[in-house]
C-alpha cells in the first residue's frame, strides 16, 4: 500500500518544489528578458487567431440556444445579457485556457522533454544556468500575462459573435444588444472572469514544465510526457474553475 | 579540507541508483595541469564520474571538492556559479538545437551568472561587451577550425563537427578544468584523431587540467605521449628523457563502479589485472 502511493506523492513533491523555485526566480537575478518575450509571442500572439475564433463560435452557440429558450418566455431582449455573463465569467476563461492548454501545455512539455532526453538540460546545468531560471520562470510570467489577455479578447469577439445572432435572427438593435450586455456585467463578474485565467495559466505552465522536465524514456518519453501535460493540465482547469466559482458564489452571495 | 594544490578531489564516494551500483567508493585526488584519463566498459559509471564531479548528481556517500570546496554541501543555486570555472563537452554534443553555432558557443558567456554581469549585462558599455562575446566566439570556432559554421544549426553539422563545436562551447569561457565524456565515440577514427589533437591543442596551449573518459586505448596513449606545438601547430610526440606530460598523465580503470587501477602508462602496460589487460588489447586491435 506504501509502495502504491510513493510515485504520486513524490511526484506531487517534486510539482510543489518546481513551483516554489519557479515563482522564487521570478525575483531573483538573471531575468532572462528576451526568452519571456519570446515565449509571449509564441504562446499569446500565436494562439490569437484560433482563440478569437473559438471565441466568435461560443457567442454564437450561446446566444441561438438562449433565443430559443429566452423567446418561449418573450424574453429574447436579455440574449446580450446572458451571452454576457456566461463568458466573461466561465466560458471564455475555460475554453481559452483549454485551447491554450492544448496548444501550449502540449509544446511546453515536448521541447523541455527533448531538452531532457537530448542532455540539453543536464548541458544547461553544466554550464551555469539554471534551467528553472531560463525555461520554467519565463513561460510562468508569459503565459500568466497572455492568457488574462487572450481571455478578454476571446470574451469580445464572443459578444460581437452573440451581436451577429441577436441582431439576424432576434432583430436587436445595436443599443438594445450592447446596452443589456453592459449592464448585466458587475465588477465582480470582471475580476472572477480575470482572476481564472491568471490561475490556469499558472497551472498550465507549470503542468507543462513540470511534465517536459521530469520526461524519461527517449523519444516515446516525450510523447508521454506531452500527452499527461495536456491530460492533466485541462482537468486542472476544470477542478479550479468549479472550486473559485463555489468560493466566489459563498464570497458575493448576494444574488 | 584538501590543500589548495588539488582542483578536484573524490572522497570515498559512492552513488546507486535503485539496485544499479554507479560508483562504489571512488577516491582520487587531481592537481592543477594534470591529466587524467578514464577507462571503462559501457556502464561502468565513467559518465557518472564526470556529473558527480560538478554536481549534475549528488552522491549517496562520500564527499567531493571542486577548486577547494566541497560541493557536496553545495546547494544548487550556489553550484551554477562553480560550475561557470568547469568546460564540460557531453558525448552526444549536448548543443542546444533550438540555437545557432555562434549562439550554442556564446552561451556560457551570455548565461552565466558569473560572466552575465561582465559581458551581457554591463549596461554602461552594453555595445563594446557584445562585441568582446561575438569576438570570443569567432576565437573559439577559429581554435576548432569551424569558424564558417557560424549561423548553422547544429543538425546541418556532422556528428563530428558537432562534438567540434561542443569542445568550442565548453572552451569559450576558459575555465580552469575540462571534462571530456567519450569526446570520440562513434567516430571514423580520422575524425577521432582530429578531436583528440583539438583536446590536446587546448590542454597544452592553457595548460588545463583535463579529465577524458574513453573506451579507446588509442585516445589516451596520445594524451599521455603527445604534445600540442605551438611553433609548428602540430601534435608531436613529446621528447624523450624528461617527458614532462608522460608524468602528469594518470590513467584510471573502472568496472562497474569500483576504481580498478590508477597509474601511469607503463604502470597500465604493465598491469597482470584481467580486465585492465583487456582493455589494451581491445585498444591496440
Amino acid at each position: 500500500m506504501l509502495n502504491l502511493l510513493k510515485p504520486p506523492i513524490e511526484a506531487f513533491q517534486e510539482f510543489v518544489l518546481l513551483s516554489i523555485r519557479a515563482v522564487r526566480n521570478i525575483f531573483r537575478s538573471p531575468h532572462y528578458a528576451d526568452d519571456i518575450f519570446i515565449q509571449m509571442d509564441v504562446i499569446g500572439v500565436g494562439s490569437l487567431f484560433i482563440v478569437s475564433l473559438i471565441g466568435l463560435f461560443s457567442g454564437i452557440v450561446m446566444a441561438l440556444q438562449m433565443a430559443r429558450a429566452l423567446t418561449q418566455y418573450g424574453a429574447q431582449g436579455q440574449v446580450g445579457s446572458i451571452v454576457a455573463i456566461t463568458l466573461v465569467r466561465e466560458l471564455g476563461p475555460v475554453l481559452t485556457a483549454v485551447l491554450v492548454a492544448g496548444r501550449n501545455a502540449s509544446g511546453i512539455a515536448s521541447e523541455l522533454g527533448s531538452m531532457k532526453v537530448t542532455e540539453q538540460i543536464d548541458a544547461m546545468r553544466a554550464l551555469g544556468t539554471d534551467p528553472v531560471q531560463k525555461l520554467v520562470t519565463p513561460r510562468l510570467i508569459a503565459l500568466a500575462t497572455v492568457l488574462p489577455l487572450l481571455t478578454i479578447i476571446s470574451d469580445f469577439i464572443g459578444l460581437i459573435g452573440g451581436y451577429f445572432i441577436a441582431s439576424g435572427m432576434l432583430g436587436l438593435t445595436f443599443s438594445e444588444y450592447w446596452t443589456t450586455a453592459w449592464q448585466a456585467l458587475e465588477y465582480n463578474d470582471l475580476f472572477q472572469g480575470l482572476l481564472k485565467p491568471f490561475v490556469f495559466a499558472v497551472i498550465i505552465a507549470l503542468v507543462g514544465c513540470f511534465y517536459g522536465m521530469r520526461t524519461s524514456g527517449g523519444t516515446q518519453g516525450v510523447g508521454r510526457a506531452t500527452t499527461s501535460a495536456v491530460v492533466s493540465s485541462s482537468v486542472w482547469i476544470f477542478v479550479l474553475t468549479a472550486f473559485i466559482t463555489y468560493v466566489w458564489n459563498r464570497a458575493f452571495a448576494r444574488q | 579540507m584538501p590543500d589548495d594544490s588539488i582542483i578536484l578531489r573524490f572522497e570515498d564516494v559512492s552513488l546507486q541508483f535503485d539496485t544499479t551500483v554507479a560508483l562504489d567508493h571512488v577516491s582520487f585526488d587531481m592537481h592543477p595541469g594534470q591529466t587524467y584519463v578514464v577507462f571503462g566498459a559501457a556502464g561502468s559509471g565513467k559518465t557518472m564520474l564526470l556529473k558527480v564531479a560538478v554536481g549534475l548528481v549528488r552522491p549517496n556517500s562520500g564527499r567531493v571538492w571542486l577548486f577547494g570546496e566541497e560541493i557536496t554541501k553545495l546547494r544548487e543555486q550556489d553550484l551554477f556559479d562553480m560550475r561557470a570555472r568547469v568546460g564540460i563537452l557531453f558525448q552526444e554534443g549536448g548543443l542546444f538545437d533550438s540555437l545557432t553555432v555562434a549562439e550554442n558557443v556564446a552561451y556560457p558567456l551570455t548565461n552565466q551568472r558569473v560572466l552575465h554581469e561582465t559581458f551581457a549585462g554591463g549596461s554602461s558599455n552594453g555595445k563594446g561587451a557584445a562585441r568582446s562575446v561575438e569576438e570570443r566566439v569567432r576565437e573559439s570556432l577559429r581554435f576548432v577550425e569551424l569558424e564558417q559554421t557560424l549561423d548553422k544549426f547544429p543538425d546541418e553539422l556532422s556528428g563530428g563537427m558537432r562534438r567540434r563545436v561542443g569542445i568550442a562551447r565548453a572552451v569559450v569561457s576558459e575555465p580552469a578544468l575540462l571534462l571530456y565524456d567519450s569526446p570520440t565515440a562513434g567516430l571514423d577514427p580520422i575524425t577521432a584523431n582530429t578531436i583528440v589533437a583539438l583536446i590536446l591543442k587546448e590542454r597544452d596551449l592553457r595548460n588545463t587540467a583535463t579529465i577524458m573518459v574513453t573506451h579507446r586505448y588509442q585516445d589516451g596513449h596520445l594524451m599521455a605521449n603527445f604534445r600540442y606545438n605551438p611553433n609548428s601547430g602540430q601534435v608531436e610526440r613529446a621528447g624523450g628523457g624528461g617527458d614532462v606530460s608522460q608524468v602528469s598523465t594518470k590513467f584510471l580503470v573502472m568496472n562497474e563502479g569500483r576504481l580498478v587501477f590508477e597509474g601511469t602508462e607503463p604502470e597500465l602496460q604493465a598491469s597482470q589485472d584481467p580486465y585492465v589487460r583487456k582493455f589494451l588489447r581491445v585498444g591496440g586491435a
